[in-house]
């Protein structure tokens, strides 16, 4: 178990490099589509089988389709190497980002990780009920608020994907 | 079960890697995946906590987490082929109209 975890989560991160290295943009998307299986791979491990299928589904399914899609259809001649034309500029991110790094993975490693109170769903109760089956119970209840708003939201990103991709005739 | 600080550090792990390739790449659209690399290294951290403390919430956020990347996939990629149409380019650092 623990194993296959540490296979994926190297898969993860080499895919997640693939994206920060690879010349190619349509070489990138394809390295970050391997990374978000390794991720939903990772979600069904730790009993999230909702969130793995919603993980290869939305994301590795249709965002990423739409990514190809505009990266072949804005396939510009002088494909990628834009150079970063400072210097400087590379050696700043490195240090800021491991700055970061080392700031987030301090808070988690630093001595024993304190998680709060216990939850009203632990493992064998979502095993019984099912996960999906218990989500869905919560969306419609507790989160119906905000399953309505999003519902909206996702209304008014399609009407202004159409408006700010239309051509404009005068 | 896997020891939760791994989870934790692979997820701060992915995080760093997206925010290296805001910060490095050029091309526009490279940088919109690194920006969805980072959405997924916070959802991994959600699944985590949620299963750590017995608790749906962490999942109930991921749903709604991944329908807005859903649509700032569609609204930012529909400003990037608008933008495309009159500078022929995807380099950001052309993008400077906005820029005095």
């Amino acid at each position: 178990m623990l194993i296959i975890f540490y296979i994926f989560a190297a898969l993860s991160i080499l895919g997640g490099l693939g994206v920060l290295f690879l010349r190619n943009p349509i070489h990138c998307a394809l390295s970050l589509v391997g990374t978000f299986f390794c991720l939903g791979a990772i979600y069904v491990m730790l009993n999230a089988e909702f969130v793995a299928v919603i993980q290869v589904l939305v994301y590795a399914g249709a965002i990423m389709v739409l990514f190809l899609f505009v990266l072949m259809l804005l396939s510009s001649k002088d494909i990628e190497q834009y150079a970063n034309k400072w210097p400087t500029g590379k050696i700043l991110a490195g240090l800021l980002s491991l700055g970061i790094f080392v700031q987030i993975a301090s808070l988690f490693t630093a001595g024993e990780l304190q998680l709060g109170p216990k939850g009203a769903y632990p493992l064998d109760i979502v095993e019984e009920v099912g996960s999906i089956a218990l989500i869905g119970r919560l969306l419609f209840t507790d989160y119906i608020l905000s399953f309505e708003i999003i519902a909206v939201l996702l209304l008014v990103a399609v009407i202004g994907a159409v408006v700010i991709a239309k051509r404009r005739f005068q | 079960m896997i020891p939760i600080e791994h989870i934790l550090l692979l997820s701060a792990a992915l995080f760093t890697i997206g925010v290296l390739g805001v910060m490095l790449r050029r091309n526009v659209i490279v940088i919109f995946m690194s920006i969805e690399l980072m959405l997924n290294a916070v959802n991994l951290s959600f699944v985590t906590f949620s299963r750590g403390m017995d608790s749906m919430t962490g999942v109930i956020f991921i749903f709604f987490i991944i329908v807005v990347a859903a649509a700032e996939a569609v609204v930012g990629l529909s400003i990037i082929l608008s933008i495309f149409r009159t500078r022929k380019t995807l380099n950001i650092d052309e993008f400077n109209i906005l820029k005095w």
